[in-house]
């Protein structure tokens, strides 16, 4: 604001003549417009990818009503077709919230170590490297999921907890050992966390650096550990942007595609426990729309997935935003 | 609380087996707690360790002149004559997938970015940009995709290279606002009234001093957002789709290396899934290279 005020008080000092003065008053104009006019195509990708995505999934919407939000029918049979979000609606957040349930407490243990409990040279190759993990793109998380952690998934985890958890009453099903492939909401869950781990990490070290250290150097001072400084000064002063990060973590793991599409097969029918295959929106269109037909009701029903994706991580993202902008000002 | 209800109470005497038992239990915790986050940590590594040491052992083994050189072909299982096939085509695919999405989304990109550090720091609209932007850079990269093939791929009436780098433009976009954003805001603004002190339009500050000041902070923005679109795949698979021969030709599919792993992951026979291996290999190479090319740019400098 000030600059600007500055920068336009320079413009109007005649310097070398009012043709020179006009000259650069325009070149400030045409630059200024140049980079509002990019800030302004921003906003509108934003608002074109909403609506795009709306009309796409207009005749869905239009042909099924308020039914499609809550039907589990798939089914691309020319004459018969019928589409529901429930299935992939469902995958979509089961796996994601299981990835988080799997990835905070980890993430968690490696914010703490990084900024109390390392030695300070150790901080920064282990820092690079969490970083380095979140750099891995999604596909060879996805490749390293089917050909490493479904096959172990599937030998050791699947069938011992089916046989002994899923023995429990009332919510054993859950945890029940229907399928024997290895892929399943679980190990979809299980990538995902893994791949949403440095994400968290790494803004929760960031926030917990910004705790003052007269705060935490006061709680030493009283004869606290490092675990009761945690606990008593650095969480609750960093409280509010820990869950902002946590929702970030969410909002990337709403939409990855490629890991997900690899391990979790891809069957679009209500899985009764985590060990069963399922879908999410992300992979049913990654599976479904390229093979679909141009203008076709199914392409109008992926696109209207698409819609509802968009809407979930968009109400995510803009929560974790809320909350992270909040610490900042305080 | 008057004093006489506080003399009722005796005062507190020390008693040094509560005391150690308290002490005892607090340390325990301390401890268990540090072997906990040892652990997560450990954990976190494992997982990196496992997935480089996965590809170079998978990917070394299949990774030969062949796969550089040659393009794709049917799978040689049971036919050990047959010719065997590479991933040529989807490297030249991804190096101008990859390079075109990065000049169309990079001067976008830079100057949004400057529209916030320099013109619109606390103005409404600028808030709402850098929240859109910041919404973009999270945004499921496969929503991009859909968004391309309505506005592109339909009209056009096939899947083609030029719609694939569009996405990946839109990808680049937010990545390099908010590294230059942040990285002109690092600025000193002594530096910016010594400019304007000379007599220097806003616009000559921007390009020739601000620019250059941050420019190694910029370069690294601009790394970082190559890096994230070369492993992309999700958006590809909407808008170049894949091919398995070379072309170059911007309004036919294209071919892609992330596409290729994954149709050659998913085919099932041994000897397209290591040739996958070798592409996944070159591709995770490519991007940690980078990587780490970025951080010591920015190291450098700060």
């Amino acid at each position: 604001m000030q600059q600007a005020a500055t920068a336009a008080g320079a413009a109007d000092i005649p310097e070398s003549g009012p043709a020179r003065r006009r000259s650069t008053s325009f070149g400030d104009k045409v630059f200024e417009w140049l980079c509002r006019g990019a800030g302004i195509f921003v906003l509108l990708l934003l608002g074109a990818i909403i609506l795009e995505l709306f009309l796409g999934g207009l005749p869905a919407f239009q042909a099924f009503g308020i039914d499609f939000l809550f039907s589990t029918a798939w089914q691309p049979v020319e004459g018969r077709e019928a589409y529901g979000a429930l299935v992939p609606v469902l995958g979509t957040i089961v796996s994601s919230i299981l990835a988080i349930i799997f990835a905070v407490p980890v993430a968690f243990g490696v914010a703490f170590f990084l900024t109390e409990l390392a030695p300070t040279w150790l901080r920064r190759p282990i820092g690079t490297a969490v970083e380095l993990l979140a750099a891995v793109p999604s596909i060879i998380y996805g490749m390293w999921g089917l050909f490493v952690l479904v096959p172990f998934v599937q030998r050791y985890i699947q069938l011992t907890v089916g046989d002994t958890l899923g023995a429990i009453p009332f919510v054993g099903f859950l945890l029940a050992s229907n399928s024997f492939a290895g892929t399943s909401i679980f190990t979809a869950a299980l990538v995902l966390a893994i791949m949403i781990l440095p994400f968290i990490a790494a803004t929760m070290r960031d926030v917990f650096e910004q705790v003052p250290p007269v705060f935490k150097e006061s709680a030493y001072g009283l004869g606290a550990t490092r675990w009761e400084v945690m606990r008593g000064v650095v969480l609750p002063y960093t409280r509010i942007s820990v869950v902002g990060g946590i929702m970030l973590g969410l909002g990337r793991a709403l939409g990855e595609t490629m890991a997900v599409t690899f391990v979790i097969g891809n069957a679009n029918r209500m899985p009764t426990s985590i060990f069963d295959p399922s879908t999410t929106i992300a992979s049913i269109v990654a599976m479904e729309f390229p093979e679909s037909l141009m203008g076709s009701l199914r392409q109008s029903a992926l696109l209207a997935l698409g819609f509802l994706l968009f809407v979930i991580s968009f109400v995510v993202l803009a929560l974790s935003r809320w909350l992270l902008r909040s610490r900042l000002k305080a | 609380m008057s004093a006489s209800a506080m003399a009722g109470y005796a005062t507190p005497v020390k008693d040094i087996d509560v005391a150690r038992a308290l002490g005892r239990r607090r340390k325990l915790t301390d401890t268990v707690v540090r072997w906990l986050c040892l652990l997560a940590t450990a954990l976190g590594l494992f997982f990196l360790a496992s997935i480089l040491v996965t590809l170079l052992w998978r990917g070394f083994a299949a990774l030969d002149w062949t796969v550089l050189t040659k393009e794709f072909q049917p799978t040689t299982f049971g036919d050990p004559d047959a010719p065997k096939g590479g991933l040529s085509h989807a490297i030249v695919g991804t190096l101008i997938q990859t390079g075109l999405g990065t000049l169309i989304g990079t001067p976008i990109g830079l100057l949004v970015g400057t529209y916030l550090a320099e013109y619109a720091r606390n103005s409404p609209l600028g808030q709402a940009v850098r929240f859109v932007s910041d919404v973009l850079l999270s945004a499921p990269s496969i929503l991009i995709g859909l968004f391309v093939y309505q506005l592109v791929v339909l009209p056009m009436g096939g899947f083609s290279g030029i719609a694939g780098a569009m996405a990946l433009a839109i990808i680049v976009i937010p990545v390099v606002v908010r590294t230059t954003e942040d990285m002109l805001q690092l600025l000193p603004n002594t530096l910016r009234e010594a400019v304007i002190g000379l007599g220097a339009p806003k616009w000559k500050m921007i390009t020739l001093v601000c620019y250059r000041a941050a420019l190694s902070g910029i370069v690294t923005g601009v790394l970082l957002a190559v890096a994230r679109i070369a492993g992309e795949t999700a958006p590809l698979l909407l808008t170049s789709f894949g091919n398995s021969v070379m072309s170059t030709d911007l309004g036919r599919a294209m071919a892609s290396l992330p596409i290729a792993i994954y149709q050659q992951a998913n085919s099932g026979f041994p000897d397209l899934i290591a040739i996958a291996w070798a592409g996944a290999l070159l591709v995770t190479a490519g991007v940690l290279a980078i990587n780490i090319i970025a951080r010591f740019a920015l190291r450098s400098r700060i």
